[in-house]
């Protein structure tokens, strides 16, 4: 540790705690308001078909049904990026799209009455594969999108917002290339999320145009910003509950969200819409599909000369985020990548499987899963020794990138190359790797390989963050901040952050409930911006207030504010804490101090992580199982121990590494039907399963935040699919790229079983 | 125990954290349907929320509870099943009243052993049943007694570590 904190850096208990263990925490279908009723949604039972008709009196009959909508009754918001997507239409374009909206007084009720809503329909030919989805005579999804291409004319992040790389000149960054890397792989198996809890929300409309929605979120204001311009701008206030997981996919619930509001827009009553397990995996997000096919030209030594290619991203029926995750996936490829020429191209597709949402890693574990691969193969052919390769690569200070917004920024942060180092010594790489398609070790019917992968991302300052923290004269002091808390402990961090600041015992220190309307602005817990982004402005806030109470206190001590400290609740002159005046006696008993923060965006300071993977391959059954996960990174300054361990085994979890060992949803196309949207058929890691783990953090100092430190919780899924392809790889002796690896494409690579082996 | 008394009565009695819990069986507001799971009865009917529903298809472990001090899977069981059984949940465990935590919840606090917290109860009450009837127990034993709940966040570890420390004090 580079400095003794009194809270940073140690371990303190999660201000939720008792709430967990003892129960009472409240998650979203933990919830109940007054006259409440529950909605439920009929679904289509066709991938691609028009309603051509509907009829619901049956169900609007039964006593307690409080709300049916169809398309010929739901409100006219839209959702989607650009925005497409009704709320329902007449037309429905996955399996398990909506089709009408029941409100009852119980769950039965409701659930009952979709038995009784008739619908007919008019089946349409379904498209699935992304290449397929773009050919003249392919089915088309939406008139608005010809050739079923989601335009890219959507300034999410201004005007010259991302949409793939292109710079310097790669056909002459061909010609200096000594190898080539070349092909097409895909990461399209389209893994869920899952988040223990479903997603939910509950809306109330307290007047025509005000709604309060409670959502299970990670990212409370989107429920705010997002929704008010897709809903005729009504006022939107809104609530987070804790939240059972998230990993991106509950930043934003737009459907469940659009289904409480409208049916209790008509029943003028709370609706509470609780997707079911079935409904999470067959109706809300999953991850992108990715395709590359591409060419990587490096140097003997590793230098990489140009990288070109088209990126196929394929979206299901809709995404709202799509553009933005293409626009940072393609802004962290150049922190890994360093390289002079680019020429990166992205079609954005959509196609009649359900949507897809924002998962973590957001476009980068997309991109980097299927790009990766390639650039392994232009390594192989060079003999070079992959770690070598990712640390020569890696964004430096001073190199410079295009992020997000199209803007070029130099890179201000860290050489990471230590924090490699010491990963390599503690993984034991130099050992264990004996070169491309060779297995570190042979027994019997095992073979052990091993792989390695790295990621970084630029928006650990992201956005805006803003905070007022507020002295209370019985030294208890209150945050307000919108920040939820779905599991990463931030609420707790920024807690700690201001004892820290303030010098008082933590105990008495509570932050407001992330609720829109008593908090200021915050963009919300995404991209590894807890630490830097919401910390700065909370840090700020709490400085603003003590520079208050030191401003009040001096004439009293008859001093100077800077020659004043405070500690525990008193106030006095530097070096005389005997002397000091408690802060009541400053404040007075009726009134408190509250200072304000703000923290503007800041892309000029990547965080960085490497992951190690150590798995063994069963010859005879085609099973790879992993055995070690090593996770190096340098994250300037811990904040909390356990929190950021948690957040780097989290890589096993959320469409992680386990992507390309067996997490998959398997669409069937001759349907359109998911058949495994169950938790037995849609294989999750168990307690059994579990490898050896371990994390090497670094704590080198970083001046860019007042406790020197840097977010990295968000990145460590990303890198793990491609390190596992080249572990596999190098266990069987032979390229593996078919996300996941079950044992059929082992066995099938091995020449066990008959098949075509995808290299 | 007397049949006779539930058919005549129509009423069922869970002995939920130790209190007579009578459910009168029938469609009235806060009647006991015969569909209904316990995990619904504990959550809907008698508002402890405690008790989570993750998949409600026996698949992830969240909604465990203790009948009679074994762990099982309230999505699974119909309440109608459960008359006269003892049924521990997450509120019962401890003595709220005062304050005072389960040693395994503390060492879930210790540990920092959830992140989300929606496991968290179902794998307390698994552990506190291992816990309970068995010596304590090697670190394949937790394993093997919790590899039936799914945890998203990757807090395993740490919930490993907790158990065992729990263990440790209980001896």
């Amino acid at each position: 540790m580079s400095q003794e904190y009194r809270y940073i850096g140690k371990p303190t208990p999660r201000k939720d705690a008792v709430q967990i263990v003892t129960g009472r925490a409240k998650y979203i279908d933990d919830m109940e308001m007054p006259r409440m009723l529950y909605g439920k949604v009929l679904r289509s039972p066709y991938p691609h078909a028009h309603i051509t008709s509907i009829d619901t009196s049956k169900a609007e009959a039964i006593p307690g049904i409080k709300a049916v909508l169809t398309h010929k009754n739901a409100p006219n918001w839209t959702t989607g990026t650009p925005r497409h997507v009704r709320v329902l239409d007449s037309r429905v374009r996955f399996v398990g799209d909506a089709v009408a909206l029941v409100a009852a007084i119980s769950r039965e009720l409701a659930a009952e009455a979709l038995d009784h809503i008739h619908v007919e329909y008019e089946q349409l030919p379904a498209v699935y594969d992304v290449e397929e989805a773009i050919r003249p005579d392919a089915p088309q999804l939406y008139e608005a999108f010809p050739g079923n291409l989601i335009p890219f004319d959507v300034p999410l992040f201004g005007p010259k917002t991302l949409r793939g790389v292109v710079l310097g000149d790669v056909e002459e960054g061909f010609e200096e290339a000594d190898f080539i890397g070349e092909g097409t792989y895909a990461y399209e198996n389209i893994p869920n999320p899952l988040p223990i809890e479903p997603p939910g929300v509950i809306a109330e409309w307290t007047e025509s145009n005000k709604l309060t929605v409670w959502s299970a979120t990670q990212s409370v204001t989107w429920h705010r910003h997002m929704m008010i311009p897709r809903m005729g701008f009504p006022d939107i206030r809104a609530i987070g509950t804790q939240c059972g997981g998230s990993f991106g996919s509950k930043n934003y619930s737009g459907q469940p969200f659009l289904y409480a509001a409208a049916l209790a827009k008509t029943a003028g009553r709370p609706v509470k819409v609780c997707f079911t397990k079935e409904e999470h995996f067959g109706a809300f997000a999953l991850r992108l599909g990715s395709r590359f096919r591409g060419k990587v030209g490096i140097k003997k030594d590793g230098t990489i000369t140009a990288v070109s290619g088209e990126w196929f991203v394929n979206t299901g029926a809709f995404s709202d985020m799509a553009q933005a995750q293409i626009a940072v996936g393609c802004g962290e490829a150049q922190l890994m990548l360093r390289c002079s020429n680019w020429d990166v191209k992205t079609k954005l597709v959509c196609t009649n499987r359900n949507p897809s949402g924002i998962v973590r890693g957001f476009g980068g574990q997309e991109l980097e899963s299927a790009l990766f691969p390639i650039l392994e193969t232009a390594m192989a052919k060079a003999a070079l020794d992959p770690v070598e390769f990712y640390k020569k690569n890696y964004v430096k200070p001073g190199d410079g990138y295009y992020w997000r917004d199209g803007e070029w920024y130099v890179c201000r942060g860290r050489d990471y190359s230590d924090a490699i180092d010491k990963g390599v010594e503690a993984f034991g790489w130099k050992r264990k790797w004996k070169g491309w398609f060779k297995p570190t070790a042979v027994k019997d019917t095992k073979r052990i390989g091993v792989g390695v992968g790295v990621h970084g991302n630029a928006d650990v300052g992201e956005d805006v963050s803003e905070a007022y923290v507020r002295l209370n004269p019985d030294n208890s002091v209150t945050i307000h901040a919108c920040v939820a808390e779905p599991g990463v402990g931030q609420r707790s961090s920024l807690c700690k952050m201001v004892a820290e600041v303030l010098q008082i015992p933590i105990e008495g220190v509570t932050i407001a409930p992330a609720d829109s309307l008593i908090n200021p602005f915050d963009f919300g817990l995404l991209g590894s911006r807890g630490t830097f982004a919401m910390g700065s402005a909370v840090i700020s806030a709490a400085e603003d207030a003590r520079n208050t109470l030191l401003e009040q206190a001096a004439p009293m001590l008859k001093a100077a504010p800077e020659d004043l400290e405070t500690e525990d609740g008193m106030v006095y002159v530097k070096g005389r804490p005997d002397a000091g005046i408690p802060w009541r006696k400053v404040l007075g008993l009726m009134r408190t101090i509250t200072g304000f923060g703000r923290f503007d965006p800041d892309y000029s300071v990547p965080n960085f992580l490497i992951l190690f993977t150590e798995l063994q391959v069963d010859t005879e059954t085609g099973k790879v199982d992993l055995l070690r996960v090593v996770i190096a990174t340098d994250v300037g300054q811990i904040i909390d121990p356990p929190s950021i361990e948690g957040q780097l085994h989290g890589a096993l979890g959320a469409a992680g590494i386990d992507t390309a060992i067996f997490e998959e949803t398997i669409l069937d196309e001759a349907s359109g039907h998911i058949l495994n949207l169950n938790m037995m058929d849609y294989k999750w890691r168990t307690f059994l399963e579990l490898p050896q783990f371990h994390n090497v953090i670094l704590e080198t100092p970083i001046e860019t935040h007042r406790y020197k430190a840097v977010g990295v919780g968000e990145i460590s899924t990303a890198p793990g699919p491609s390190a596992i392809l080249m572990a596999v790889s190098n266990a069987v002796g032979k390229k593996m790229g078919d996300y996941p690896l079950t044992p059929d494409k082992v066995l099938t690579a091995l020449g066990k079983i008959p098949g075509d082996h995808k290299t | 125990m007397n049949k006779e008394r539930d058919i005549e009565s129509n009423t069922i009695n869970l002995i939920v954290n130790g209190e007579n819990t009578p459910l009168i069986v029938g469609d009235q507001v806060s009647g006991l349907l015969p569909s209904h799971t316990l995990a619904y009865t504990l959550r809907e009917t008698l508002g402890l929320t405690g008790t989570k529903v993750g998949c409600d298809h026996g698949a992830c472990g969240s909604c465990t509870v203790l009948v009679d001090g074994k762990p099982i899977l309230s999505c699974m069981t119909l309440t109608i099943e459960c008359d006269e059984r003892r049924i521990t949940t997450i509120e019962g465990l401890g003595e709220p009243e005062i304050g005072q935590l389960d040693p395994l919840q503390q060492a879930f606090i210790d540990h920092a052993a959830f992140q989300c917290g929606f496991c968290t109860p179902g794998m307390i009450l698994a552990s506190k049943a291992l816990l309970d009837n068995n010596p304590p127990p090697r670190e394949k034993q937790v394993k093997e007694a919790l590899s039936g709940h799914f945890c998203r966040c990757i807090s395993h570890y740490h919930v490993v570590d907790a158990v065992l420390k729990a263990a440790k004090r209980e001896e």
